[in-house]
């Protein structure tokens, strides 16, 4: 059962506490009608199916407050939490590797 | 004759049973005598019994073949009443109890044999017990039809233990637990990991799955600090007592290791005690612990060797033996042969000669044994039989022999002749394998180790260390010393300072290296060789290893499934690894090119009860009331759930209501609450409606956006109705929100998506527009709802409060403020009935006072309260949807149609708009709602969910064109009438359609419109 830090109050709560709502940072188009039927389909149904470092929303039920996990799908590390509106620091290689966006060697991997 | 194997007192100072007094228990209905400290298998084999039941395929007879939870053939059937069965209870782990009542769950050879012949009815003659591996794939797969003709001949023949009949007698219960070290297994390792990590500083939990702490310092013969094992281990134990912040649990196994370091621990609190839990105790309890830091000390488990007939009672691992011995004063016979393939088993042979009895010889699988304890069984005179091993077993009931020769391990073959050698037991160790299961639970590989023949713990994601045994460090010295290690670095990662540790002193016990041999090769060919048994609950043998791979099974995951290898409540323990070494040697690999099955929670059988705690009968899910519920338990209401709600369905014999044959059927009772609804007045607890309070300068535009129609000219003071669609432009949600002021609107939901309603504000608040200044708050439990309704309502509720209530100065949709009763409501005039009503919202405290008002004043107007039945009845009258009954999530307001609720020409592109413009949605041959009129006689009502078609003709498969949603009577209309989905539906008013039922008839209905009563809305706005 994953242990879970919220980024608002900066406290570790279980599993049990929390909703998974999926792919993080899927963006509204700011003119939904102008949007192709394609694009808007893109929008709605698809996700990626990544094999390695995931950004994912989640919902604090308690705190009714929605933030991001970046979570390593093979392994279930959570590498970090982050607040809405922000960046992650952690981003998946496409090799199931990650990458640290804020070593000083951008391209730097860490385990 | 009575404990036949029991030592004699004071022979054995190890034992750890307590002589002073006697208890007995109960087996397959023959009463014995046991002492305090015993388990079940320990006094069996005291009292002689060999036979502890038979296998579930072959019917073959088995015994006690091991000490611990790996035991595969003495399990149990717990239990002397009805409420207290637990089934597949290992007899090695079962503490005797006085009155201990259990069976074998091997329910004997007659039972199983009549079974088999029911089998043989069924598919003709099979030869005996010839039961082939893959047998039930190959026998009962075709032709499929079949199947369910087999399956419950089958399932009745399979298994073990028997299920409870009736509800558990006892409770269970689940703890949450932090810690900073937890350590698994309280064998030497664990101990010493304990001790360092407390030391350092770090809270402690220390959990054993025996019933004593201190694994194999039980039955060592080694000598820490030159005193017996079992005094060091007491001194120790006693130390850790002492200290704050160390939780000690023994009969705990640490069932399951999860994501994040939570391991839960299946503590077995009271089952040494008795039958029942005593008064006041749960009887299991599941600890649910986030540790920091994880030591995994636990330990091994032997491996027998896998020769002819090894399933013979009589036969058991070595470890096992001393076990018996050094701990229960049990020697379970008289003349001993060991086979080994290492020097750490000649202790058994030591340990038999030190109980009194005889070693016939020990058959070593090495050419050249040596090391301590193998100079020990020299110089005491035991035979030994080196590069050798039994290749057979000989016996009935029992062991009477071992057939020994020379082999040789690499070509796999005999060399030699053979001797048989008389012995009544039969003692084998194949090595050790350390027990991964829990680091495996990690997704952790485990990894191939040639020195100690086993597989240790691979990488891991998780904060966890390893420890002894457990990683494949073997001898006691070396054991302590790295339990020490690996409790400091567990302490110092979770932010101690390793103190340095103090180890007793202990001298080497040198070993030479083990033979790499599982399988046992025979003078025959391993096919037509006597059974060599792999798996023995599964009864699965070598030769039915070397079958499936022969029929194309090469993946072990695969051998494992064909042949059911390991999947017994043993789960492998003892078989597993020998299996795979008979797939790499069949197959022409190694053992780790050949792989481990997976391991999963949970390591042991873990009973229900444990897994359920508390979360059962009325705890199982919270139940909410609303503020009346009182009055509708003694009015007689009827509820159903709502969510977690519970709503009152209907009241059947309100104030004395009869039916036509005395008790009110829920039929008469709605028409009764219907009518008094449209003829004279009626109220609904309406509580339950989710309220959510909005309130901030933007709180217009942000309802604007998650609504579908327009919401910027609604003045203060008036509702109006919402429906909410997902960005796919499907509906989710409806409800009314009115507008309290300018920057403050009250949203009402459908009772049962209030807190999905909630998150989804939320969602867009936080995620889309943050910049919208907005705040949300769920105030369903602060407001408790009455709706009165039905055409004497103005006239009932004008006696309660000083607002005017008249038609011009309260019209329809408006809200207005006041007292109901003397308390301050807020009465709103929405209807949900297509009737005059007024639905007046209290602070939930004063509801009750206000409810009894009303009903006091109801008197005269016959005020009559009414259910969710009528509810649902009244609503579908009007055509008033249900969101989730008269929608699924494939249904737009346009299929609805409700396109006066779509406001096409808002500014923002408000939430679902742009999905509801997907070309398919606006086919015009989409399921629409519409009304159904039944053809076939007003007393018919269409079943819900009844399919529908156009062509009841049609050849089967016949095409299905929409369904009934909602279907009722209506006692106001003299006829059934339905809601339905149509497809194309809105533009086939008038026309027929078909309602195919299971028994063959067809019913009919006409398509209408969904309006059935007051189609112009006029009865509301009076």
């Amino acid at each position: 059962m994953f242990y879970i830090r919220c980024p608002y109050t900066n406290e570790y709560h279980s599993e049990e506490e929390f909703k998974p709502c999926g792919q993080a940072q899927i963006r509204r188009a700011d003119s939904p009608v102008s949007t192709s039927d394609e694009q808007w389909g893109d929008y709605l149904f698809f996700r990626d199916n990544i094999r390695g470092v995931h950004h994912e929303m989640w919902l604090h039920l308690p705190t009714r407050r929605y933030f991001n996990v970046t979570r390593h799908t093979v392994t279930n590390e959570i590498l970090e939490t982050w607040r809405m509106g922000e960046e992650p620091r952690y981003q998946s290689d496409g090799r199931g590797g990650v990458i640290d966006t804020r070593a000083d060697n951008d391209s730097e991997e860490v385990a | 004759m009575s404990q036949v194997n029991r030592l004699d007192a004071g022979r054995m100072s190890s034992e750890h049973i307590d002589r002073s007094s006697t208890l007995s228990f109960t087996h397959d209905g023959r009463t014995l005598p046991a002492y305090p400290g015993d388990t079940v298998a320990s006094a069996l084999l005291a009292n002689g019994v060999d036979v502890i039941g038979h296998s579930f395929k072959y019917a073959r007879p088995r015994g006690v073949m091991a000490a611990g939870c790996e035991e595969p053939n003495a399990i149990l059937q717990m239990g002397a009443t009805p409420e207290t069965q637990t089934p597949n209870v290992r007899a090695t782990q079962q503490p005797v109890f006085d009155g201990l009542v259990c069976e074998s769950v091997g329910r004997g050879r007659s039972f199983i044999e009549r079974q088999q012949k029911a089998l043989t009815g069924l598919i003709g003659k099979w030869g005996g017990r010839f039961m082939p591996v893959g047998f039930y794939y190959k026998t009962f797969m075709a032709p499929q039809s079949a199947w369910l003709t087999y399956e419950k001949f089958i399932r009745a023949a399979a298994g073990l233990g028997r299920a409870p009949t009736v509800p558990d007698a006892d409770t269970y219960d689940h703890m949450n637990r932090y810690c900073d070290v937890l350590v698994v297994g309280a064998g030497p390792a664990g101990l010493a990991a304990a001790l360092a990590a407390r030391r350092a500083g770090a809270r402690v939990i220390v959990c054993d799955e025996q019933e004593q702490m201190g694994g194999c310092l039980l039955d060592s013969r080694e000598r820490p600090d030159d005193r017996p094992a079992g005094e060091w281990l007491k001194t120790t134990l006693a130390e850790l007592e002492a200290m704050d912040d160390v939780l000690l649990l023994p009969r705990t196994t640490a069932n399951g290791y999860h994501d994040h370091n939570f391991v839960t621990l299946h503590e077995r609190r009271t089952d040494h005690l008795g039958d029942r839990a005593p008064a006041g105790m749960t009887r299991q309890r599941m600890h649910r612990v986030r540790a920091q830091r994880v030591v995994l000390a636990t330990g091994v488990h032997e491996r027998p060797l896998v020769f002819a007939n090894n399933d013979l009672p009589g036969h058991l691992l070595a470890g096992a033996v001393s076990c018996y011995i050094r701990r229960y004063g049990v020697v379970p016979g008289q003349r001993l042969v060991l086979v080994t393939t290492n020097s750490h088993a000649y202790r058994t042979a030591l340990d038999w000669l030190d109980a009194g009895r005889e070693v016939a010889a020990i058959v070593d699988a090495r050419a050249e044994p040596a090391g301590t304890l193998v100079d020990e069984a020299r110089s005491r005179g035991i035979r030994i039989i080196a590069g050798a091993a039994v290749i057979e077993c000989r016996g009935d009931d029992r062991v009477s022999g071992a057939l020994v020769a020379g082999i040789d391990i690499e070509n796999f073959r005999v060399t030699g002749e053979t001797e048989t050698i008389a012995c009544d037991t039969l003692a084998s160790s194949g090595g050790y394998s350390p027990v991964v299961h829990l680091s495996a639970h990690t997704g952790s590989k485990p990894v191939w180790n040639d020195r100690i023949q086993g597989f240790v713990p691979g990488e891991t994601k998780q904060q966890l260390h390893c420890a002894g045994g457990a990683h494949g460090i073997y001898p006691l010295v070396d054991v302590l010393a790295d339990g020490a290690m690996a409790g400091g670095d567990a302490a110092v990662a979770a932010g101690f300072e390793r103190v340095s540790p103090t180890l007793p002193g202990l001298a080497r016990v040198e070993e030479s290296p083990q033979a790499a041999l599982y399988h046992v090769p025979h003078t025959l060919a391993t096919m037509r060789a006597p059974k060599q048994f792999v798996d023995l609950q599964n009864d699965v043998t070598a030769a039915g290893i070397e079958l499936a791979i022969r029929e194309g099974f090469e993946s072990i995951e695969h051998v494992k499934r064909y042949t059911a290898m390991g999947f017994g409540t043993d789960q492998g323990k003892i078989g597993n690894i020998n299996g795979m070494a008979i797939a790499a040697r069949v197959l022409g690999q190694t053992i780790p090119e050949t792989g481990t099955t997976v391991f999963r929670p949970n390591y042991t059988p873990v009973s229900f009860g444990a897994v359920a705690g508390r979360y059962c009968g009325a705890l199982f899910d919270p139940e909410r009331y609303t503020a009346m519920h009182r009055w509708h338990v003694e009015q007689g209401a009827l509820f159903e759930n709502v969510g977690q709600w519970k709503r009152p369905w209907y009241y059947p014999g309100w104030k004395g209501a009869r039916g036509a044959n005395g008790e009110e059927t829920l039929q008469e009772a709605v028409n009764r609450e219907c009518l008094a609804v449209r003829n004279g007045v009626g109220i609904l607890d309406a509580s339950t409606l989710g309220k959510i309070d909005i309130q901030g300068p933007d709180a217009r535009e942000f309802i604007g956006r998650v609504y579908t129609n327009g919401w910027e000219k609604l003045p203060v003071g008036k509702g109006r109705y919402g429906l909410m669609c997902g960005e796919d432009g499907m509906v989710m949600d409806d409800g009314v929100t009115t507008c309290l002021g300018e920057h403050h609107f009250l949203m009402t939901t459908t009772t049962g998506n209030a807190a999905q309603v909630l998150d989804w504000l939320e969602l867009w608040h936080q995620t889309e527009w943050p910049e919208l200044e907005v705040f949300f708050t769920s105030v369903t439990d602060h407001w408790a709802t009455m709706t009165l309704t039905g055409p004497k309502s103005r006239e009932l509720l004008e006696q309660l409060t000083d607002i005017d209530l008249s038609r011009d100065a309260f019209a329809f949709m408006a809200y207005r403020e006041g007292t109901v009763a003397g308390i301050p409501a807020r009465v709103y005039r929405i209807s949900f009935t297509g009737e005059l009503s007024f639905e007046i919202n209290v602070q939930a405290n004063y509801a009750m006072h206000v409810w009894e008002a009303l009903f006091a004043h109801g008197e005269a107007f016959e005020l009559t309260p009414y259910g969710t039945e009528t509810m649902h009845v009244l609503r579908a009258e009007k055509g008033f949807i249900i969101v989730g009954q008269d929608t699924d999530a494939t249904m737009t307001p346009e299929d609805l149609g409700m396109t006066w609720a779509i406001g096409y020409r808002k500014p923002f592109d408000w939430v679902g708009k742009r999905g509801m413009a997907r070309v398919d949605l606006q086919r015009d041959d989409r399921k629409q709602l519409v009304g159904l009129k039944p053809l076939d006689g007003s007393e018919v009502v269409l079943p819900e969910g009844a399919q529908i078609v156009f062509d009841p003709e049609q050849q089967i498969p016949m095409t299905m064109v929409g369904h009934v949603t909602s279907s009722y009577y209506s006692a106001t209309l003299g006829h059934g009438f339905a809601l339905a989905v149509v497809r194309g539906g809105h533009r086939r008013k008038g026309e027929h359609v078909y309602l195919p039922q299971p028994d063959g008839s067809t019913l009919s209905a006409e398509i209408v419109s969904s309006m059935f009563y007051d189609p112009k809305g006029e009865r509301q706005h009076v």
